[in-house]
């Protein structure tokens, strides 16, 4: 085994130029695959955290048909105080929710007195909403981080817009299920950022405030937002928090709630799977590049060594060292690349991350740009380049371990 | 019992839609520990025969029996083991291994070939460094040394592995006469000294006179067997 390594060590470095070659070659392609993988998933990470733990939560429940409709903000599409409190059980007893929110959204009117426009509120329990989307304070930029009944929180476009400052009053005017139509007069707590996305530029008020302009007679809920404490395992924890609760509340067969993790609210999901794919892409293309490099230097290597692979067999080198001898060799051009690619490609990243690079997404301005490396990402790197590298050699070792000696040693 | 056994051995080449003759009937016998050496003109089929003594071609009709092995019956793996076993090679143009030291081409055999522990390992490599006058070039690679000290490391490597046979097909064809003698007569005090067959195959007619058996070889046949110091006898049947 040592031997083979020496050997196929030593031919790679026979042809110096052309091993290192092929081995920037392998280099460029792990350093251009693991940028992107490390950038783009830092990206999206960052993207999916800023949606989820500043706006919608990890998962929302809603009465079915709700989202269907999500944009008119239905008041007829409301849980009952019964069920919302129901849900509030449920989800209590569950270990692996951080914590739920329960909102009551409308639609109205906002007016400064002199003129007046369209604003979707939320209405929430502040301390349960800062706990389901932690973020949710960092986006309030002017005035104080939390809001009392008779408060409200508004969207920086619109605060400009209506040229309203905090202390500022403010009426809401809301039309409820019936028809009628109630104002309220609020205190500008405070002015938050956009976020880019449904829901991103939505005002909040207390919840029992938002009732009180619907005129509810008991409170109603238009969604209940919930934290995991750990997002990773959000699928299984979407699963097992549905089967919960259709236990509870499915009846003749109908299930009246719907279950939407992030990725069935936010249209982001599909810029994060668009990124997926391309990363995918982007992996096929390391393989293809890989592939073709080093099957094209062993290919030559075979050739080239003809008659020292007949002397080889000649004096009864089995078949089978033969074949690993190239194989070793293909394998270290692999091994070769991935170390000299993982390194640059590391120090790429770490100058990026020292670099300070920011950038936009929609309203959101001057976000830091964080990449760092997951460890499984690497490895995958790492895995598909060398697993590339012997297969590419297959072919080629194959053809030399099978050479038959006298015509090897005849060749020219 | 001898240690080849040749009977009416035929080899014919397909070459398009012409059939070539190569050996046409070969019959002989080698003792084992002879000294022996197949002449013949251009084409007359020193090669062929060569190959096939050495488990790298089998014959088209007859039997040919090597170390008490009939070698048509071994497949491509049991001939490599047949080769690495009971052979040794020296080739014409050297064939060391470039990338491998002078002690590592002789130590190549027994690492890829055989399995032998280190500790004889170097034991053997290094009596038969000091036995080819190679010791103080061990470290050196093929490229820095001359055709005649490449011969010698391909001797050294070609009996590392304790061979019954030697087999050298034109080993001197690249060689100056003088480099040609001393290569000779290295095979044969090595001949003396462990009592391994050796087989070469020449044109020249000075190197020859060396050999202690001589097989002429015309047109696939052998015209002439020869002993060194008795009357040459006609064996042309
Ligand atoms: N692989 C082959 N295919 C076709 N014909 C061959 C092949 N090898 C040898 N021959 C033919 O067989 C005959 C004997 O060739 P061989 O190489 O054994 O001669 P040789 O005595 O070794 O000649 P030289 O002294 O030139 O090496 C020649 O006519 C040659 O052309
Ligand atoms: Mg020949």
């Amino acid at each position: 085994m040592m031997n083979l390594y020496k050997i196929a060590l030593r031919n790679l470095l026979r042809y110096k130029r052309r091993t290192l070659l092929t081995a920037s070659l392998i280099t460029i392609g792990v350093v251009f695959v693991l940028v992107f993988v490390a950038v783009s998933g830092s990206f999206k990470a960052m993207m999916i955290g800023q949606i989820t733990d500043a706006m919608l939560g990890h998962i929302q429940i809603h009465k079915k048909g709700y989202v269907a409709s999500i944009d008119n903000l239905p008041l007829n599409l409301n849980l009952n105080a019964q069920t919302a409190a129901r849900i509030d059980e449920i989800l209590g007893k569950q270990k692996n929710i951080e914590a739920s929110s329960p909102r009551l959204k409308f639609g109205g009117l906002f007016s400064n007195f002199v003129e007046s426009t369209n604003i979707r509120l939320n209405g929430i329990y502040p301390d349960r909403e800062f706990k389901t989307v932690p973020l949710l304070t960092s986006r309030i930029s002017e005035g104080k981080k939390t809001i009392a009944k008779g408060e409200i929180l508004i969207p920086a476009l619109l605060a400009k817009g209506m040229k309203v400052k905090v202390g500022d009053s403010v009426v809401i005017v809301a039309t409820n299920k019936d028809g009628s139509v109630n104002g309220k007069q609020f205190v500008v707590a405070g002015i938050m950022e956009g976020v880019t996305g449904p829901g991103g530029r939505d005002g909040y008020v207390h919840i029992e405030d938002a009732a009180e302009v619907l005129r509810m007679p008991e409170l109603e809920i238009s969604e209940v937002a919930v934290r995991l404490k750990d997002f990773d395992r959000l699928h299984p924890a979407a699963r097992e928090m549905e089967k919960q609760l259709t236990g509870e509340f499915r009846k003749d067969d109908k299930f009246p709630l719907e279950i939407h993790t992030w990725e069935g609210l936010s249209p982001f999901a599909n810029v994060a799977r668009m990124l997926d794919i391309m990363t995918f892409f982007i992996k096929l293309m390391l393989v293809a590049l890989v592939l073709i490099s080093v099957l094209n230097v062993m290919i030559m290597a075979v050739y080239e060594r003809i008659r020292e692979i007949g002397t080889m067999a000649a004096i009864g080198t089995p078949p089978g060292k033969i074949l690993a001898l190239f194989m070793m060799e293909g394998l270290s051009l692999g091994v070769l690349g991935t170390i000299i690619g993982g390194g640059v490609g590391l120090l790429i990243l770490f100058i990026l991350n020292v670099a300070h690079i920011t950038f936009n997404f929609g309203q959101q301005q001057g976000l830091l740009l964080q990449t760092y490396v997951n460890p499984m990402d690497f490895v995958t790197i790492a895995v598909i380049v060398i697993l590339v590298s012997v297969v590419a050699s297959l072919q080629p070792a194959f053809k030399a371990s099978r050479m038959e000696p006298i015509v090897a040693l005849r060749h020219v | 019992m001898p240690l080849i056994i040749a009977d009416n051995i035929h080899k014919d080449y397909q070459v398009g839609d012409v059939v070539v003759q190569a050996l046409q009937g070969v019959g002989f016998e080698i003792e084992p520990a002879s000294f022996v050496s197949f002449v013949g003109p251009s084409g007359s089929g020193k090669t062929t025969l060569l190959n096939l003594i050495g488990c790298l071609d089998k014959p088209t009709a007859g039997t040919l029996t090597v170390a008490a092995t009939d070698i048509a019956r071994l497949d491509r793996k049991e001939s490599a083991a047949f080769r690495g076993s009971h052979l040794g090679f020296i080739f014409q143009d050297f064939n060391l291994l470039p990338v491998l030291t002078v002690y590592e081409n002789i130590e190549y055999p027994l690492l890829m070939v055989q399995n032998v522990p280190p500790a004889e390992r170097k034991e053997r490599i290094e009596r038969l460094l000091a036995a080819v006058g190679m010791a103080d070039q061990k470290d050196k690679y093929p490229g820095q040394i001359s055709g005649g000290q490449k011969q010698r490391v391909a001797i050294a490597r070609a009996l590392v592995t304790h061979p019954e046979l030697v087999l050298a097909d034109e080993p001197t064809a690249n060689l100056d006469s003088q480099t040609a003698y001393a290569v000779i007569n290295l095979m044969k005090r090595m001949r003396d000294e462990l009592a391994t067959t050796f087989i070469f195959s020449t044109h020249d007619q000075k190197i020859v006179g060396e050999a202690e058996v001589i097989f002429r070889l015309e047109d696939g046949s052998i015209v002439a067997k020869e002993m060194k110091g008795g009357a040459s006898h006609d064996e042309s049947l």
